[in-house]
């Protein structure tokens, strides 16, 4: 009986002293989740959460100060990817998602002034001064960051033409 | 019954299933009916797997038969070829022959009538030349494998060269109900298909090749066993019919015992599967430097008027090919397939062109389509026992209808092939294989999203960096002219010194 008891006591003591040890020790700093939701967010900190960049919404996010639907380029997917990842119910009701959007250029309006490539957070944006501005598709995020940039409202946003190559089937209407 | 007829039913693999009717005849006893050309070809650039072909050619350009009009882009790829002499109309978007029943773009041709050949470069002794310009002489021939997944042939036999295998699989399985398009080719073009397998066998340096054919083929496997007498290397094989029979992974281990790891190739087990009629396109590719501008399709289904097979030029669209065979009883009509029915694709009408990839045109009547509602899975276990790559489509379907992909892969579903079986057994009509697809294309768009989240990073990084690189070279360079004019300044101050 004193035996098992001392035995017990023993090694809850040494477990509880290595538990101590790696707490002061292996202590992380921070908190993993932010950089988790950071590294499932668009990265171009955009600025259109009203947020100091990504990194920062990644925060407020975690912190609770943001919902998850804060991200307009992230859209849907993002806040549901954020939402699993968090643990939080989500209201998709509030985001106005109109699926993955892409910046064109109204040539009939651009007057080559150059202020929305400055603007664009990937470059996507080429032009040259008095030359009609073009979209690189490929490295436009649709963040909307050049909308206002425009002297000439001669940029809008258009969704993503789904082609061959991107096309998904649908799921079958659950029985 | 003796004792091996015992073990073989015993121990024989179970899996997939037998239809009691594969309404392959009366279709593949028509003899062949060659299209003549239509007044316009469309010819999307995708008809293969891999990179779309590029056009070579402008608009109002005139062509003559067997013509590049667009190369191959990057290693695997496949050009296309004028499939008669004519102009070039239009480089524009045309319907894909596609479930999505999307645009694709595609180059259109209108025939001028003539339908004359451009110069050919035939090969006199195609047995002389060496494995590699067996292949190039593939490859320029645009010819892709004929069985319906349209991988690019060069590709397969450079690959299986390298990996030295030892033996080449030919595939006359063809175990889709409804088609006959393979089995006409063996029974006509023995001799041919018996050549492209030696020149193949070259090209690839295996040192035998076994043609698997069903049982359900006995006027074919008569054929091919007539031209191949005279090659010890060849050997027609004769498979029991039974559905995915013709499925490469399937056909193997039944040829050989051999089974392909999952994720993994064919040529890692040292085998490589060819199509009977890609077996004729590479003789056709070798030996006269014909490009693949035609292939033979099956037309059949219940509401077909004339089921048999036809010679199609690529590019004619179906609906001309059906009126060619007969045309449709449209009141019969209730479903619309391209391909065979267990892995076709139902389109919603015939204004597609026929691709290099298209075996059959089937227009199923009512009873033959035999659409029903889904009901919930009663766990009876069917789809266990018919799936050929042994996963277990119920559990499957069960992470896909709850949208958790992952788990759904940690059950196979990247080994699924999407044959059909579990949909075709299942008595609750439950749509299996649709769930697969689904989930299989979702995962790759997911892979997209995610190349596509991380190009940004890279691209919104190099934004950073440039911009902190310009204002450190700009405050350089402002420091460094200070530093001048200060420099000058005191030059100036010394001189005006000296003078004082």
């Amino acid at each position: 009986m004193i035996a098992a008891v001392l035995s017990l006591s023993t090694l809850g003591a040494v477990l509880g002293l290595i538990l101590g040890i790696a707490n002061r020790t292996l202590r992380v700093e921070g908190n993993p989740v932010v950089e988790e939701i950071a590294a499932l967010m668009p990265g171009s900190n955009c600025g259109q959460c009203g947020l100091a960049g990504c990194a920062a919404a990644a925060e407020a996010m975690a912190a609770g100060r943001a919902a998850p639907t804060i991200c307009p380029p992230g859209g849907k997917a993002l806040a549901q990817a954020v939402a699993a990842k968090l643990g939080v119910a989500l209201d998709l009701s509030a985001v106005a998602d109109a699926g993955p959007q892409v910046a064109a250029v109204a040539e009939e309006l651009c007057i080559g002034c150059c202020r929305c490539a400055k603007a664009c957070p990937t470059d996507a944006i080429i032009g040259a001064a008095k030359q009609i501005h073009s979209v690189m598709l490929e490295a436009c995020t649709g963040c909307g960051a050049c909308l206002d940039k425009c002297p000439t409202d001669g940029m809008v946003l258009r969704p993503v033409e789904t082609g061959l190559a991107q096309w998904v089937m649908p799921r079958p209407a659950s029985a | 019954m003796g004792f091996m007829n015992l073990f073989k039913t015993f121990f024989s693999a179970h899996w997939g299933i037998h239809p009691a009717d594969d309404h392959k005849r009366p279709a593949a006893d028509q003899p062949v009916r060659t299209m003549p050309v239509p007044a316009r070809l469309h010819l999307p650039l995708q008809q293969h797997l891999g990179a779309p072909a590029k056009p070579c050619v402008q608009v109002g350009e005139t062509v003559n038969k067997g013509q590049l009009l667009a190369g191959a882009a990057g290693g695997v790829s496949a050009p296309i070829h004028a499939p008669t002499s004519g102009t070039i109309v239009a480089i524009e978007e045309v319907i894909a022959p596609h479930l999505s029943g999307l645009a694709t773009p595609a180059i259109v041709l209108a025939a001028d009538g003539r339908d004359e050949w451009c110069e050919l470069t035939p090969c006199a002794e195609p047995f002389a030349l060496a494995p590699e310009e067996i292949a190039e002489r593939v490859a320029a021939a645009g010819v892709v494998g004929l069985g319906g997944a349209a991988f690019p042939s060069a590709v397969k036999l450079a690959g299986a060269a390298r990996a030295k295998v030892h033996t080449l699989i030919l595939n006359g399985g063809e175990c889709e109900p409804y088609l006959s398009c393979d089995d006409r080719l063996m029974r006509d073009r023995a001799a041919g298909i018996v050549e492209g397998i030696r020149l193949m066998l070259r090209a690839t340096g295996a040192c035998r090749a076994l043609i698997g054919i069903e049982d359900n083929k006995p006027e074919a496997i008569a054929a091919m066993q007539v031209a191949a007498a005279a090659c010890p290397e060849i050997r027609v094989a004769v498979v029991p019919a039974r559905y995915p029979m013709g499925s490469e992974k399937q056909l193997i281990q039944t040829l050989t015992g051999g089974e392909v790891p999952a994720g993994g190739l064919p040529a890692d087990i040292g085998v490589v599967v060819h199509n009977v009629g890609t077996a004729l396109a590479v003789r056709a590719a070798v030996v006269e430097g014909r490009p693949l501008i035609s292939r033979l399709v099956t037309v059949n289904g219940g509401a077909a008027r004339a089921p048999g097979n036809i010679e199609v030029r690529i590019g004619t669209l179906v609906e001309e090919v059906l009126a060619f065979a007969g045309g449709v009883d449209d009141a019969a009509l209730a479903r619309r397939v391209l391909g065979g029915p267990m892995m076709g694709m139902q389109v919603a009408h015939w204004r597609v062109p026929v691709t290099k990839g298209i075996s059959g045109i089937l227009a199923l009547d009512a009873g033959e389509a035999a659409a029903q509602a889904a009901q919930d899975c009663i766990r009876c276990g069917n789809c266990i026992e018919a799936c050929p790559m042994g996963l277990l489509p119920l559990e499957m379907r069960a992470r896909v209808a709850a949208g958790t992909l992952a788990q759904a892969l940690d059950f196979g579903l990247k080994d699924c092939m999407a044959c059909g079986c579990c949909a075709y057994v299942c008595p609750a009509h439950i749509p299996l294989v649709q769930y697969f697809a689904h989930a299989k294309g979702q995962l790759a768009a997911d892979e997209r999203a995610a190349a596509k989240l991380d190009a940004t990073k890279q691209l919104a990084q190099q934004k950073q960096d440039r911009l902190a690189r310009e204002a450190r070279e700009k405050a350089e360079a402002a420091a460094r002219r200070k530093a001048e004019r200060a420099a000058q300044e005191a030059a100036a101050a010394a001189k005006e010194g000296a003078k004082a």
